[in-house]
């Protein structure tokens, strides 16, 4: 058994809500064997201070990213969208309330 | 291609564009990086055992109860860094052997023993002051990873100093023998405290290039400097001195000027003959084989867990 070559344990990515009402961020990763410990330890190293109230856990290999190299053609069809945006509109300033 | 990739590169740090794992980066680039971010892990791993030293014998419970928070900031803030270097595509287990071959380097400063309570003061007040000075242009590294780690570490490391200082000044105010002993401590430390900024500018070759790539904001002798002016005015508070003779105000400057560094020292504990160089690697190798049989427990109990929870599904 302990001749065998040790495997590190998985590497997690953690996500904090800092306070009700809020969304969770990510705030960092860390090493744990499995969720239950990976939330234990991300009490410890991401919330000394009262940083979160709830904590996420998700293995790093489940996560699924975007390649930065893309970025141009991925956001391309948002770039020439400006009526996307309320200031593209110019109305009359006696308009109130919109 | 290599050649738009490295405008790209060189574009974006240019403007201030933080490089992500993801990126292209050149290779040195990289390494740099691994060597930078690692090292720092290390020290604030190696950086533990000095002030455990004294987590037993802490004066109060007040201040065993901050000792510990601070030795737990600590281990927190070498997590962090691991993760930011793991980023750059080396492993956990890969730093760990580094560190425990002396293969990796850590901040020399850990190499000198912590001998009396005050020693814990110096420290807060002297290490944890010089690494501030170090990490606080950090949080603006072109890293991503590396500069969001150092806005945490920083925002943590600020009690750290400011409990140091409080040790020293208690001392100060107390007894001939507790004010002896935060004057011994400051004699000890001082010097191996300027040497944290490492080598002078024309002895430290990586200096520009770190500086060009933006993972370095000022030189070593820059923080070095500004160090000083500021240790110059805070010891005034303490009511100790700065064991320096050569130190003084120069209005010409703006600075303080000071003694001759003993460079021979520092090069010396580099290169692993400091007084506790071998005891602190021994502790770390201790700590990690002898947690080897947790590490794999978990890792069963994790397996035995899920293939549990397989049965269940099926």
């Amino acid at each position: 058994m302990s001749s065998q070559p040790k495997q590190e344990w998985p590497l997690w990515e953690i996500f904090i809500r800092s306070k009700q009402g809020l969304d969770h961020k990510h705030v960092g990763s860390l090493h744990a064997a499995d969720a239950q410990m990976a939330i234990e330890n991300a009490r410890d190293v991401y919330t000394r201070r009262m940083e979160g109230i709830s904590i996420w856990a998700v293995e790093s290999k489940y996560i699924h990213a975007s390649n930065p190299s893309d970025a141009e053609s991925l956001y391309d069809p948002a770039n020439d969208k400006a009526y996307r945006h309320p200031t593209f509109y110019t109305l009359p300033d006696e308009v109130k309330h919109m | 291609m290599e050649k738009g990739l490295t405008d790209i590169f060189r574009d974006k740090i240019q403007k201030e564009i933080r490089i992500e794992p993801k990126d292209w980066m050149p290779e040195k680039y990289r390494q740099t990086l691994i060597r930078q971010i690692s090292q720092h892990a290390h020290s604030e791993i190696v950086g533990m055992l000095p002030e455990g030293n004294w987590i037993t014998r802490a004066p109060t419970l007040r201040r065993k109860a901050i000792l510990i928070a601070k030795v737990q900031d600590e281990a927190g803030h070498g997590l962090y860094l691991y993760s930011a270097a793991e980023t750059l595509g080396i492993t956990r287990d890969e730093m760990y052997d580094q560190l425990h071959s002396g293969k990796a380097k850590y901040s020399s400063i850990f190499n000198y023993p912590t001998l009396t309570w005050a020693d814990i003061g110096a420290i807060g007040w002297l290490v944890d002051g010089a690494a501030i000075m170090n990490q606080v242009p950090l949080c603006r590294s072109s890293f991503g990873p590396y500069a969001r780690a150092m806005v945490r570490v920083c925002k943590e490391e600020s009690f750290h100093q400011r409990q140091g200082f409080e040790i020293l000044l208690t001392l100060g105010k107390g007894s001939p023998e507790q004010r002896r002993m935060a004057q011994d401590a400051l004699n000890r430390w001082w010097w191996p405290s300027i040497m944290m900024f490492g080598p002078k500018d024309d002895e430290s070759p990586n200096t520009i290039q770190s500086m060009q790539w933006k993972i370095k904001r000022f030189t070593n002798d820059e923080l070095r400097q500004k160090f000083i002016d500021v240790c110059a005015e805070q010891v005034k508070l303490l009511g100790l001195v700065i064991p320096d003779k050569d130190l003084t105000w120069n209005e010409a400057t703006g600075h303080y000027d000071f003694g001759p560094i003993n460079w021979d020292e520092f090069w010396q504990v580099i290169k692993g003959n400091g007084p506790c160089n071998k005891e602190r690697l021994e502790t770390r190798k201790k700590a990690w084989e002898e947690g080897a049989w947790v590490r794999e427990a978990a890792s069963a109990y994790a397996e035995k867990i899920e293939r549990k929870k397989a049965l269940l599904v099926y």
